[in-house]
């Protein structure tokens, strides 16, 4: 035993020593290297490192890391000064930028995409439409059974995202507009929410529509998407119909927060201007988003100009 | 000659005892950086509505709710299950292997054992979430499988290895003496086993599944794949739980440091500490009289 544990002490002792000599050897080969560190929303996690990749072609020195954390996850890592840009999937609140700028940091906003969001529920389950007002009592738990919605009698049950989720923000807002049902399963990732509904058949949530439709451009097997309307009276819109877009009720912007404001010349300003880049926002409609709309890019530009 | 070897063996014995002082500091500051931090909550969140009510909602549409009754009954859910699933399991295959199988049998299934524990608890919570809980929804007719009974699985799993290996050690260490005298008393093997050396174990066998408790309590990332995660308060194995421990990993996150809700995650840290410290130190004192008894 105490020979084991002598033998752990050196292997240990050995492992840290390795460690430093390397970190040491890099750093005199190598000159620093320019990094970006961007975390926050899951929806837009794979698109932005689908850009990223693209702008480490044009400037290959500067490394840019990408993590899918969830937007509050993202907007408070950047309020604790930990990364350089947060993705979210919803705009920042009051509270979180009285919380910024008492740590020193005046978060500037970018609208880098549009995205809207799906209601999806099993393949097997009759429903093609629903309202808004329908979907919040459902969320809120005020109808639990099928019955009254598609006429099965079965238990509905809910998935959403956990609350470090942009989309659970968003979604609360526009859709439930008061709190959650407890007894709603909180997934980790709109894939999660995608494969907890195809297998069960009482199923319901929400995912980005970007995650819906796979690379062929084809809808997943197994999950049925729900046209939605504001209220009775208006027109039941599918996310998919892409020429009834601008009047979806479930459409927003996906925005990032810049720690520093970006300074022109910078590597971080020139990832800045990639993605507003036409080449970037055509990655963005590959990726199963909306390249950002006229209004969007009319605001980004005041933004930049006032950058100076 | 005889100096430097003497100053060898200081020096041996220094780096030693500073190492476990090292390990001792580091222990106390995590448990003042809890303390301090998870204390902090109570200034603004009061002790009844933390630990006696059963809905916590941070993010609330009004005002904020921070009560835990919910994640610790989930908690209590996920251990009970556990246990009731790694204990007999447990005990049956220590059994076995120290008592039953050849010496041959004895040396393959042992390290297999050991082999569970070396399985990181994402990859368990990935089978969870993809082979058993499908699985699960399907055997009881439920709309899904995400609830305390499939976490309740996966951490029995878990916690399998720690049971068996520390009964097993228990069960051989027992002096041969036992054996031999209920064998001459013409008991058969099984009841040799029953009535000798089960009631001779048992102290450590508690032990044993007081650290399989520990390892239920604070166990994380397979939980929160497979839990479901709603923080409605659970009224069946077949509910969606959110133990203690998921809802830290899921909310830490999106924190900002020192507000209410980051005192308050920290809070439940205290909680989820001070419940395996409880765990750990009752096993520590059984194992320490199961020695006593029978230090031969």
């Amino acid at each position: 035993m105490k020979n084991q544990l002598f033998m752990t002490m050196v292997l240990f002792a050995i492992v840290v020593a390795g460690c430093s000599n390397n970190t040491n050897s890099n750093n005199q080969v190598q000159p620093v290297s320019n990094k970006i560190e961007l975390a926050g929303s899951d929806t837009m996690s794979q698109m932005v490192s689908n850009i990223a990749e693209a702008y480490s072609k044009i400037d290959p020195n500067t490394k840019i890391s990408v993590t899918g954390t969830g937007s509050g996850a993202g907007i408070a890592s950047l309020i604790n000064g930990e990364i350089d840009i947060a993705d979210a999937s919803r705009t920042i609140k009051d509270k979180e930028m009285e919380q910024a700028k008492k740590n020193g940091i005046t978060p500037t906003e970018f609208i880098i995409a549009r995205d809207t969001l799906a209601v999806i529920v099993n393949k097997d389950n009759p429903l093609s439409k629903i309202s808004i007002k329908q979907l919040s009592k459902i969320y809120q738990g005020n109808t639990s059974s099928w019955k009254s919605i598609n006429g099965n009698e079965q238990q509905i049950t809910l998935y959403g995202r956990q609350t470090t989720s942009g989309t659970y923000v968003y979604f609360q807002e526009e859709v439930v507009k008061g709190d959650y049902s407890p007894k709603m399963r909180n997934m980790e990732g709109n894939q999660a929410i995608i494969d907890a509904v195809r297998q069960d058949k009482s199923g319901i949530g929400y995912a980005s529509a970007g995650y819906i439709v796979g690379e062929n451009g084809k809808l997943l097997d197994g999950i049925k998407i729900v046209s939605i309307a504001k209220d009775e009276k208006s027109e039941y819109i599918s996310p998919l119909d892409v020429s009834k877009r601008a009047s979806y009720p479930l459409s927003r912007v996906l925005v990032q927060y810049f720690a520093k404001t970006p300074v022109k010349g910078t590597p971080i300003y020139n990832f800045l201007l990639f993605e507003l880049s036409s080449e970037a926002q055509d990655i963005i409609k590959k990726s199963g988003y909306i390249s950002i709309y006229p209004e969007d890019k009319a605001k980004n530009d005041i933004t930049l100009s006032g950058l100076g | 000659m005889g100096n430097s070897k003497n100053l060898k063996e200081k020096s041996i014995e220094t780096f030693f005892s500073s190492v476990s002082i090292i390990t001792l500091l580091v222990m106390i500051g995590i448990f003042v950086f809890l303390f301090i931090t998870g204390i902090k909550a109570f200034s603004e969140v009061t002790f009844g509505d933390f630990f006696l009510k059963n809905i916590w909602n941070p993010n609330s549409y009004g005002k904020p709710q921070w009560g835990i009754l919910s994640f610790f009954v989930g908690t209590l859910f996920v251990v009970i299950g556990s246990m009731a699933i790694a204990i007999p399991l447990g005990l049956a295959s220590a059994i076995y292997i120290s008592e039953i199988a050849t010496p041959k049998a004895r040396e393959i299934i042992k390290p297999v054992i050991e082999m569970i524990a070396a399985i990181p608890s994402v990859v368990l919570g990935l089978i969870g979430l993809l082979f058993l809980s499908p699985l699960i929804a399907k055997i009881f007719g439920l709309s899904s499988g995400l609830n305390a009974l499939t976490a309740s699985i996966i951490v029995g799993i878990m916690a399998l290895p720690t049971i068996i290996s520390i009964c097993e050690d228990v069960i051989t260490s027992l002096p041969k003496d036992f054996r031999e005298a209920s064998l001459a008393l013409g008991a058969t093997k099984w009841q040799t086993i029953r009535m000798t050396l089960m009631p001779a174990a048992m102290s450590g066998i508690m032990a044993a599944i007081m650290l399989g408790i520990g390892r239920a309590v604070g166990e994380t990332m397979a939980v929160l794949m497979v839990a479901g995660n709603s923080i409605a308060m659970p009224h069946s194995f077949f509910d969606p739980v959110r133990p203690m421990t998921a809802n830290i990993a899921i909310e830490i996150k999106e924190v900002v440091k020192g507000s209410t809700h980051y005192n308050s995650l920290f809070a439940i840290g205290l909680v989820l500490f001070i419940i395996t410290f409880l765990v750990n130190l009752i096993s520590d004192i059984i194992i320490e009289n199961h020695t006593r008894k029978y230090r031969w």
